[in-house]
């Protein structure tokens, strides 16, 4: 039985589906319409109790949370495709501390900037101009820090591409796209390169190619 | 050789570290980085941890920062020593993942402005923002009734085990223990039950010890 993935049209969904690719693991996507509510259905909430996507089943197997998933499929299929996840233990540190940095500080106001630029009028709330404004400031001085490190450093976690990496993916594409921020990437010389090249790696390009939410 | 901590032993982040290195049975050292007067905003942490927070830790060459992937690091690396905190096997430690993952972008994020405004906001002399505390309040009461769900049928969040999961949770339940809403957590029986399970552990009581609560 081939792995599922819910809800691929969707920005987190894409951290597992451009692991996934970049691993060569076969699998099927099951869409999701967050629009209908579908998310908020008994048969959803059994895979996924928060209410989110993505979901993900493999046989009897249930996981949930796009990060976790990262790790499950770069540890279980290791040894095929790029090593997402480094060498040594001491690499798989440095994988796991930028990840969070990306869960924990990166993340947080580019959601912001997400949902109030993009999906304000589509949800029915009021995009909140103070928020934007302060999520704009706090997310450039992130890319500060990326910057002086991405100056030293070829990918986050070193000299390697790893999950660090691509879970910065979709959220960042929507970032130099819809909310119409590039340039807080590409004022900044070595964010800049960094992002051009794993945005440019035929697996997330496939990602974006078959998963984009349909115009 | 010692780990070295950099941190204050009374703030949380730092806690999640230090919990799992008495778990797991490691030796550390801790180096006070005072917050009261913003030393981790100095020139001199920022090179430990450029975002300016804590911890950090240097163990010989090897530095490291965010607290849940220190944690992860030595869970790994010391696999065999002390207790096992990430599960039996690949499926089993992903599942372990996956509720350390929800700490993060659920949990933690309500705790986190919650403590601000009912512990340190009042301690600082600043005013508590009480309609925020009411919206976190709901929408934490939402998030634990999921928590209260998987507890009814497992033991520990992960399953049957202690695991990290578990662990990482902790310091900001402990802080939220101490403020006057805890019946949030006391008023949902299977919370309740896996909070005092988790807090009679030795580690738990001892870390407790030394920061001083």
């Amino acid at each position: 039985m081939v792995l599922k993935v819910y809800g691929p049209h969707f920005a987190s969904p894409k951290r597992a589906l451009v692991t996934l690719i970049e691993k060569g693991v076969p699998f099927e996507t099951v869409p999701v319409d967050l629009m209908k509510g579908e998310h908020k259905q008994p048969a959803y909430l059994a895979l996924q109790p928060f209410g989110t996507v993505p979901a993900v089943v493999d046989g009897d197997y249930k996981i949930f949370e796009s990060r976790a998933v990262m790790r499950y499929v770069a540890e279980k299929y290791r040894s095929q495709g790029p090593d997402l996840l480094g060498i040594t233990v001491e690499d798989r540190g440095q994988v796991e501390q930028w990840l969070d940095v990306e869960a924990t500080t990166f993340h947080p106001p580019l959601l912001n900037l997400t949902l109030h630029i993009m999906f304000a009028s589509v949800m029915g709330f009021p995009s909140d101009e103070k928020l934007i404004k302060e999520s704009e400031e706090k997310l450039s001085a992130v890319l500060d820090v990326y910057e002086a490190h991405l100056a030293k450093s070829k990918y986050l976690a070193g000299d390697f591409v790893s999950l660090a990496d691509l879970a910065h993916l979709p959220f960042t594409d929507y970032l130099v796209g819809p909310i119409g921020k590039a340039y807080m990437i590409k004022d900044r010389k070595h964010v800049s390169a960094w992002w051009d090249d794993i945005s440019s790696r035929p697996a997330w390009k496939e990602t974006l190619e078959k998963y984009s939410f349909p115009a | 050789m010692v780990v070295k901590l950099y941190g204050q032993v009374t703030a949380a982040c730092p806690q999640r570290v230090l919990l799992c290195l008495l778990e797991k049975e490691i030796e550390f050292e801790i180096i006070h980085i005072d917050l009261d007067t913003l030393e981790q905003k100095r020139p001199e942490h920022l090179l430990r941890q450029p975002f300016g927070q804590v911890p950090a830790i240097e163990d010989g060459d090897f530095k490291l920062f965010e607290s849940r992937a220190i944690a992860r690091y030595y869970a790994t690396k010391y696999a065999d020593q002390g207790t096992n905190l990430l599960g039996k096997s690949l499926e089993h430690r992903a599942i372990v993942d996956q509720w350390a993952d929800v700490e993060v972008g659920y949990f933690n994020v309500l705790v986190h402005p919650l403590v601000m405004n009912l512990v340190i906001k009042p301690r600082l002399g600043e005013e508590c923002d009480a309609v925020l505390v009411e919206e976190l309040k709901v929408k934490l009461g939402v998030v634990l009734d999921i928590y209260e769900n998987q507890l009814a049928s497992n033991r520990f969040l992960a399953g049957d085990e202690f695991t990290m999961a578990d662990l990482t949770h902790m310091p900001a339940m402990g802080y939220l223990m101490r403020t006057n809403i805890n019946r949030i957590v006391k008023d949902r029986v299977n919370m309740n039950r896996w909070w005092e399970e988790v807090t009679a552990r030795p580690a738990w009581k001892k870390l407790m010890k030394m920061a001083g609560f």
